[in-house]
């Protein structure tokens, strides 16, 4: 068999070490009738008959590198990795290892989060990152785990902006389900177009945690700080959901006093992927470090007195504390985390500054040509990064099928999550997006209004 | 006394220690469209990353892989983890252009291979586990476990059973089980181990009432061991209204040898990272895909991947998302690890029925032979033909050697230590898996380091106090990082 490697004749000597006759032995507890099903799958295929099939399936994709041109986002973004990436995440030492559970072999992983951690620190603001969540959406979800802890599940309210994330928001709800949470302010989407700041009159005495994004998931960008203070003058504390690359150009959320900051790192060198894997950071302050969830690596020093690094803090999580941890997280996203970190040190500070300013004047100009395209307009006058959204002039589906005609993803649909934004398209533009796709975009766009 | 400051001596610096103000990795074109005013209030003051070269970079991060101990680099017998071989060919396939370069709200229309990758997945998943529906969605094994646990509490509460808030957990249970019941607000009952390893059926009587949730059962469980009353433990449990949930991190005992659908399991956890060879990468990403019932399937997170128009002969079917009508909801954003999904997909392609099986027969094969060559010296509490993996005690009578000191002194003989400490219910465990892939020549040269090891414990004791002396470093200072809590190496106050 293609990957295991002993011959008949070496099984025969185990079995014989063992002192039994035949394999099928070493199964006698599994009850008879249920011993060796006919399992109905296609027959085995050789590697190079593999490789012919899921190439043939990946082909069956249309895909934003080579065929299509795209401006969707919506929490997932189209960014130029460099080679060194790669390179880096296919070491068999760093992506055949596992939980650096033994300090003295796997110094490499360990001081890779370690960097990890002290990058998404600079980046956020903050004081303390743990090792990475699954996602953006199961790190917002364990900001309320921790909260709950914080207040020793005494505050029972979270408030939540409708302007996070549709999907963050439908995890944050399964997960508190058996909780007994009450999560308000994202109820009524009647008008999404509101301001965050809505949700401050919500926050009362027995809130936890308040959330929101930053972007918003409508591109907005706000200073947090005033609706930090009205939580903290409750008493609660603030989660900020951050784009990571926005936070090259703009103010951190540590700055507006955010309690804990958390999002998806995908952006940071990581594949779209169709969805993953990704990489959900969290950060927050050292008060609450015993809170937190996740593996957590410490500085220290070996017994020769050389600088050293170890998982730290383990008695906060479920092999230790089991039903009472605070997380039931145990394999997370390492090797997405080093993939972030050799990013971030690649780009470095004038990298990703680069990045996020190439994003930022792109996402300018397409909303600038689009909004003078007669019909169409921008849905909102505040700032933003490099996603925003515009009024359609036509139903959702005649514009996106005419822009597939002419090989152009045009943005996510708005009118999915809200019945308000109808015929609102949210468009991406990263440093990918050339000034002739731009155009090109807008030209097409504009056959749409003149129908 | 006077102590004496000594700085430690550092094996690699860090990235900002090697950052030299001025450098970059990367350069970016110059912007080819007008630049736009940025909001001035907005702007943040510094960005304080560092600054390397590209060649400082890959250096720094070669160095640091240097360091470590992989599954390339030799054996790695961490018990409940499978760390088996992974091939080289799924990671070319999961970078396939096609599936790196799709967004994951791209119209279905033009993500047809990924989600015929999916459903296939999905229906292969089915058939090896004789599960009725699966979703990919949890994104590894304690995501599938909450996932599962929320499905069992959406059940009973569908069925206006509200007295139901026990969950019942043998003693010899991973920790993520506990956890994950305890985030769905649930009860833990810890149920014992009987003296031959199985659950112990009386107790599991005694808690077996109309406040039962279920049971999270690992079967082959921690020890090793296929529970040999396991169609009497299910069966008590379906009798007093619970579910039974299976932790499957120890597939890797079953496939193609029994499928835990057909003896009774509700609900199921696979763990692709383990059975299905997706590497590990330094603690992840795993994925946790979650199997059920056909009386459960309507309770699937939202949404699976489904034919929304049948195909005809010349014409492929449409793949496309569904949504259960009861689901609990999304459990993360997108649809589950697609990348980690496209590898264990390669895997079982070229696997098939009889290769998978094998895959099972040789994992139980190995853990016997080296459980065989073994239990002369080290105690096994529970010494009876294992499966996939063996628990043995690491220490010895009138020796004051630890399961620690033995791990250590393994990596002086170039291996990784079994898991330690865990299961809780054996004193000193050392828990060994050495998966199919291993050569009876790797698990010999195991075997025979562990006797060496065995015979170092009597004679030199303190080389394995003292060990490991040949790794990168010694023995760390874990109270002085807990004590300290130097999680970060930039501060702001440094700014
Ligand atoms: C028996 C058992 N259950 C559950 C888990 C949790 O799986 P994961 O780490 O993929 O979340 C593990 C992982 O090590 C395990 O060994």
């Amino acid at each position: 068999m293609t990957y295991i490697p002993n011959t008949p004749r070496e099984q025969a000597e185990m079995l014989a070490t063992i002192g039994v006759s035949s394999i099928e032995e070493l199964f006698q507890d599994i009850p008879p009738r249920y011993r060796y099903p006919k399992l109905n799958l296609p027959p085995a295929l050789s590697e190079m008959e593999a490789a012919a099939e899921l190439k043939e399936l990946a082909e069956n994709n249309e895909n934003v590198r080579d065929h299509l041109i795209s401006f969707l986002g919506a929490g997932a973004y189209f960014h130029y990795i460099p080679a060194a990436v790669d390179h880096i995440l296919r070491r068999g030492e760093f992506y055949t290892a596992y939980t650096p559970y033994q300090p003295e072999i796997s110094q490499g992983t360990l001081q890779a989060i370690f960097e990890y951690q002290s990058l998404m620190c600079a980046l956020t603001g903050m004081e303390v990152s743990n090792a990475s969540h699954y996602d953006g959406a199961t790190a917002v979800a364990e900001a309320v785990n921790m909260a709950y802890a914080v207040f020793r599940g005494k505050r029972t309210r979270i408030v939540i902006s409708p302007s996070v994330h549709p999907q963050y928001r439908a995890v944050v709800r399964t997960y508190v389900q058996g909780m007994g949470l009450e999560l308000v302010g994202d109820e009524s989407e009647a008008n999404a177009l509101q301001s965050p700041f809505e949700i401050e009159s919500l926050i009362d005495p027995n809130t936890a945690l308040v959330i929101v994004q930053y972007p918003d998931f409508l591109g907005r960008l706000y200073d947090y700080t005033s609706l930090v203070q009205v939580a903290h003058a409750q008493g609660a504390l603030v989660c900020i959901a951050a784009n990571p690359t926005a936070l090259a150009l703009f103010k951190t959320p540590g700055e507006m006093g955010a309690d804990i900051v958390v999002g998806e790192a995908q952006p940071l060198g990581i594949p779209l992927s169709f969805g993953g894997p990704y990489l959900g950071y969290f950060t927050t302050r050292k008060q609450y470090v015993h809170k937190m969830a996740g593996r957590l690596v410490g500085e220290t020093v070996d017994q020769r007195g050389q600088r050293a690094y170890v998982l730290t803090l383990t008695a906060r999580e479920q092999h230790i504390k089991r039903e009472r941890a605070t997380s039931n997280i145990c394999t997370n996203q390492g090797l997405m985390a080093l993939a972030a970190a050799v990013y971030l040190s690649l780009l470095g500070k004038q990298g990703l500054r680069q990045v996020a300013e190439l994003c930022y004047h792109k996402a300018h100009y397409a909303a600038q040509r689009l909004s003078q395209i007669p019909g169409f307009s921008l849905a909102y006058r505040e700032p933003f990064f490099h996603e925003f959204a515009i009024r359609l002039p036509r139903p959702f589906e005649e514009v996106q099928h005419h822009l597939l005609e002419h090989g152009i993803l045009g943005g996510y649909h708005l009118g999915a999550d809200y019945p308000s934004l109808k015929d609102h398209l949210l468009i991406a533009v990263t440093e990918m997006n050339t000034r002739e796709e731009i155009d090109y975009f807008c030209e097409v766009l504009q056959e749409v209004s003149h129908d | 006394m006077t102590e004496t400051l000594t700085l430690p001596q550092v094996i690699e610096p860090t990235i900002f220690e090697l950052s030299s103000p001025g450098r970059t990795g990367v350069t970016f074109p110059e912007p080819d469209v007008p630049r736009s005013d940025l909001p001035a209030e907005l702007l943040r003051a510094d960005l304080p990353l560092p600054e390397l070269a590209e060649v400082d970079v890959i250096r720094h991060f070669m160095h640091l892989s240097h360091l470590n101990y992989s599954v390339d680099g030799g054996f790695y017998p961490l018990g409940s983890c499978t760390m088996k071989y992974n091939p080289k060919i799924n990671e070319d396939m999961a970078r396939l252009p096609g599936f790196l370069f799709t967004h994951p709200l791209q119209p279905i229309e033009t993500v047809q291979g990924s989600l015929a990758l999916m459903y296939t997945l999905q229906e292969w998943l089915k058939e090896i586990s004789g599960m009725a529906a699966v979703s990919l969605q949890p994104a590894a094994g304690a995501h599938g476990e909450l996932t599962g646990v929320l499905i069992m509490r959406a059940y009973h509460r569908d069925r206006g059973d509200h007295r139901r808030t026990k969950m019942l957990i043998p003693d010899s249970a991973h920790g993520t089980n506990p956890a994950s019941s305890g985030m769905v607000g649930l009860q833990v009952v810890q149920i014992p181990s009987d003296s031959r390893g199985n659950v112990d059926l009386n107790a599991l009587k005694a808690q077996c009432d109309e406040t039962v949730v279920g049971l999270m059962l690992t079967n082959p469980n921690t020890l090793g061991l296929f529970d040999e009353h396991l169609e009497e433990v299910i069966r008590t449990v379906h009798e007093c209204g619970g579910l039974v949930y299976g932790d499957g991190a120890n597939l890797n005992a079953l496939v193609g040898v029994m499928r835990p659908g057909d003896i009774g399991f509700d609900i199921l956890h696979f763990n692709l990272h383990k059975t299905f060879s997706t590497p590990h990468g330094g603690g992840g990403p795993g994925s946790g895909p979650v199997g059920v019932a056909a009386h459960l399937a309507d309770y699937l997170p939202s949404p699976i991947v489904g034919i929304i128009e049948e195909g005809t002969d010349d014409l492929a079917p449409l793949f496309g998302f569904i949504h259960p009508p009861r689901s609990i909801g999304r459990v993360k954003a997108f649809h589950g690890h697609f990348g980690v999904l496209v590898r264990a997909y390669t895997y079982i392609a070229m696997h098939g029925a009889e290769g998978l099986r094998a895959v099972a027969e040789n994992a139980v094969l190995n853990a016997n032979y080296l459980r065989a060559r073994l239990q002369d010296t080290y105690h096994i509490p529970y010494n009876r033909v294992c499966m996939h993996e063996f628990v043995a005690e690491g220490r010895f009578p009138g020796s004051d050697v630890r399961a620690l000191d033995i791990s250590k002194r393994l990596m002086d003989y170039d291996f990784h230590p079994p898991t330690n400490y865990f299961p809780l219910i054996v004193h000193e465990a050392l828990m060994i898996e050495p998966t199919e892939t291993e050569s009876k020549r790797t698990l010999d040269a195991f075997a025979d380091a562990m006797l060496r090891i065995a015979e170092e414990a009597r004679t030199q004791p303190e080389l394995l106090h003292e060990a490991p002396h040949r790794t990168p470093v010694g023995r760390v200072d874990e109270v002085k990082a807990a004590r300290d809590l130097v999680l970060c190496c930039w501060f702001p106050e440094n700014q």
